[in-house]
């Protein structure tokens, strides 16, 4: 093994690290601090299953970005759903071929659709990359960072579309090393620069994940004008500190 | 007629170029010491205010999921910036809802992510959009937390939900934190506590006002309608805008309420201790004072031994009475349980049209050829009814009970997609009259449309805020202050009254 393979080796189970423990402690955070008023964006369902189906739309069509901005729509619709094709084809380097998973992963529609899905994504995240630039009121609101995690996930977007479509990689070797990561059995990596770069860039995604705006997507599903169920007049909505301030004013009547 | 210049109506609303800083000098009124003690906060800039702010958003982080999500989630889409009333009616940027948040936002991202420290070390804490509180900063969160009515249009449209209106009543929270209070709200909410209503009007004012509005409709109709305060025992409490008691058009309405009352036959009273519907508390974004002016309610029901609460129309007042009045005042299990607390009195006068208890000459209503106004607190932060979007249909069937001409303004301009009449959430002040007429830009506009092609001639709403303000503002743009009508003026004006044997 080359010093090269024991720093991904490193990199990818700290990038991990940070990024489930950091996911998890925003999560934590969001889950514990209490919505003290009724506030759902109405009209709300009335009922929990409601909310479900209100946050599914939300989650699978972005159904407020729908209703907002076609453009915007679109093309954030497009990257986000071949993020997911590609998730799913970058799973058969994870699973190994006796897993239950395997036919379901292993399969050619599948596979060209994670493929052909790179090149979705690279449109989508081109569209607004241009919003960007050419939308006065977007570039407005732009940060260099809003940028720059554009460029990031174009970059791994574009490696990985290169090892699929121009230069392959060895991915029978790249599939041991990451079988090796998971069972701590350390393999080396493929000594090729289009993959060192893209993995190194995806480790890099990871780590900022739970510091940046890539929280949004943890952030849905606690956001309170989402979430709740409209039903304040047949439920009392209490929280913790409301509650509080309550039997302080009995007592002190008392 | 205005020291600013006021906008063109568009024939089709155009999402306007950015105009940088064309509403910085815009800033209320400063409230004073006086105004700030009663609700508990400093009189004047407190010393080490810096540190405070920091302070109080890590308090109100940690108390309000809505605020940490909403400072966390936001991905800076663009979603949001063609949204706000504020934008359309005035191109100033930090009128786009993103670019008022990130004004607090950014102050978040250098004190409280470890990307914004980072950065902010390194010296370039632009970076990642992040910022140190300075004087010139809160000047601009003074300015531009009063340019937002809290409306809520923006979250409709965000992929997150993020709501504007949470991170500027927060920010306002903060800012009377460190003495830096708006004195129109505060002024307000003290009047609330000392005497009971905005207004300041007292008992026997109250008695007085009533009294000639029974005389009046008694005149009119020949018909005694009743207006009754502080009766003990009466089933119903009636909970009012303080606008309402003589206010036009807004007493129209009261006294289309009582008419209806008549009509079914209710028990019913005002209270001169909770003579107020409205809570300035929300604008502010203080729990503590809007539980403390909504407990007056709670108090007068039990005083007044009623068994239902009956909300008069008001915008913000039945989001709060709607949503949070059984968090804040509840519970209310003393009350009578066949009945929601509290009815909006829409939902009320509806009911009693379904019932088939009220009569009405739509005919007396023909001379006007009405449009609605949903407010925006009523359409996107409540409902009436059973059903999703009762707000939408009830006040509607109401109208079309009492009205033979109805026309809608178009569908991107109502319903959940509402524009705010441009001054609920504290703004309805004469210091801030420049953004109030131009946040009144989009209604207008959609206004105008119906008025030329359906020939409309009236837009009731059911809000004290919107009459107020489109009385006020809609004459900038060509419109006269009698064509905005209360909804149960339209109701009081149709209503076919019976007459007793002592009425002859």
């Amino acid at each position: 093994m080359t010093a090269l393979s024991y720093f991904f080796v490193f990199l990818f189970y700290a990038a991990t690290a940070v990024f489930v423990i950091g996911v998890a402690r925003k999560i934590m955070q969001y889950a514990r601090t209490p919505a003290p008023l009724k506030i759902p964006t109405t009209p709300a369902p009335v009922t929990q299953t409601g909310v479900v189906f209100r946050m599914a739309r939300e989650v699978v069509l972005f159904s407020s970005l729908f209703k907002s901005n076609k453009w915007t729509w679109v093309f954030g619709w497009m990257f986000h759903f071949a993020l997911l094709l590609a998730f799913v084809r970058h799973l058969r380097y994870a699973i190994s071929s006796d897993n239950i998973l395997w036919p379901l992963i292993n399969n050619s529609l599948v596979l060209a659709a994670g493929q052909y899905g790179a090149l979705a994504m690279l449109l989508g995240l081109t569209g607004l990359f241009g919003r960007r630039i050419f939308v006065d009121r977007v570039r407005y609101i732009s940060a260099p960072s809003d940028y720059l995690m554009l460029i990031l996930i174009f970059a791994i977007a574009t490696t990985g579309a290169m090892m699929s479509f121009v230069t392959h990689t060895d991915i029978v070797q790249l599939k041991s090393f990451v079988l090796g990561l998971i069972w701590f059995n350390w393999q080396p990596l493929p000594n090729d620069g289009l993959l060192i770069t893209h993995l190194a860039l995806v480790a890099l995604l990871m780590l900022i994940f739970p510091i940046s705006k890539l929280l949004h997507a943890p952030g849905l599903f606690f956001s309170p004008t989402r979430n709740q169920v409209d039903n304040p007049r047949e439920k009392r909505h209490i929280s913790p500190w409301g509650q509080a301030i309550d039997d302080a004013e009995a007592k002190a009547k008392a | 007629m205005a020291d600013f210049e006021v906008p063109e109506l568009q024939e089709i609303p155009v999402i306007p170029k950015l105009k940088e800083g064309a509403m910085a000098h815009s800033s209320p009124f400063i409230s004073k010491e006086q105004f700030q003690i009663p609700l508990g906060y400093p009189g004047e800039l407190v010393e080490n205010w810096e540190e405070k702010v920091y302070e109080k958003m890590d308090d109100l982080r940690k108390r309000y999921r809505s605020f940490q999500v909403y400072l966390d989630a936001c991905v800076k889409c663009g979603a949001c910036t063609d949204k706000c009333h504020y934008y359309l009616g005035t191109s100033d940027p930090k009128n786009m809802p993103v670019a008022r948040q990130d004004l607090l936002r950014k102050v978040y991202r250098g004190k409280f992510t470890a990307a914004g420290k980072f950065w902010t070390k390194l010296g370039m804490p632009w970076m990642v959009g992040a910022a140190e509180m300075t004087k010139e900063l809160l000047d601009e969160w003074y300015s531009y937390f009063h340019q937002c009515s809290q409306c809520r249009r923006c979250s409709v449209y965000c992929p997150y939900g993020i709501d504007t209106a949470e991170i500027s009543m927060a920010a306002r929270e903060i800012m009377d934190s460190v003495g830096v209070g708006q004195k129109y709200c505060n002024e307000i909410i003290g009047k609330v506590f000392k005497i009971g209503n905005n207004l300041g009007l007292p008992q026997p004012a109250l008695v007085d006002t009533l009294e000639g509005l029974e005389e009046e409709v008694q005149e009119d109709t020949g018909v005694a309608v009743k207006f009754p305060l502080d009766v003990k025992g009466a089933d119903i409490l009636l909970v009012t805008p303080s606008a309402d008691f003589f206010a036009e058009p807004h007493v129209d309405g009261l006294i289309g309420y009582a008419k209806v009352f008549h009509e079914t036959g209710a028990s019913w009273t005002m209270s001169s201790h909770a003579s107020e519907a409205g809570n300035f508390g929300m604008f502010i974004g203080s729990y503590e004072n809007m539980r403390r002016v909504s407990r007056r309610i709670r108090e007068a029901a039990i005083e007044l031994g009623v068994k239902r609460i009956v909300f008069g129309e008001c915008g913000h007042a039945w989001r709060i009475a709607y949503s949070f009045l059984n968090t804040l005042a509840g519970p209310w299990d003393f009350l009578d349980p066949n009945y929601p607390v509290p009815q909006h009195i829409c939902e009320y006068t509806y009911d009693a049209i379904q019932a088939g208890k009220l009569k009405f000459d739509k005919s007396q209503n023909d001379w006007r050829t009405m449009t609605f106004h949903d407010s925006c607190n009523v359409a996107r932060a409540s409902r009436m009814g059973p059903k999703p979007g009762g707000q939408f249909e009830i006040p509607r069937a109401v109208i079309k009970a009492v009205c033979n001409n109805f026309h809608d303004m178009p569908a991107e301009t109502i319903g959940e997609a509402t524009f705010c009449c441009g001054g609920g959430g504290g703004l309805l002040t004469d210091d801030l009259m420049e953004i109030r007429v131009k946040g009144a830009k989009p209604r207008a506009e959609a206004l105008k449309s119906v008025v030329e092609e359906q020939g409309v001639t009236h837009m009731a709403a059911i809000c004290a805020i919107c009459k107020s303000q489109f009385t006020k503002v809609l004459p900038y743009y060509g419109f006269t202050m009698d064509q905005i009508v209360s909804v149960h003026q339209l109701v009081g004006d149709a209503i076919v009254l019976t007459k007793s044997d002592s009425d002859e």
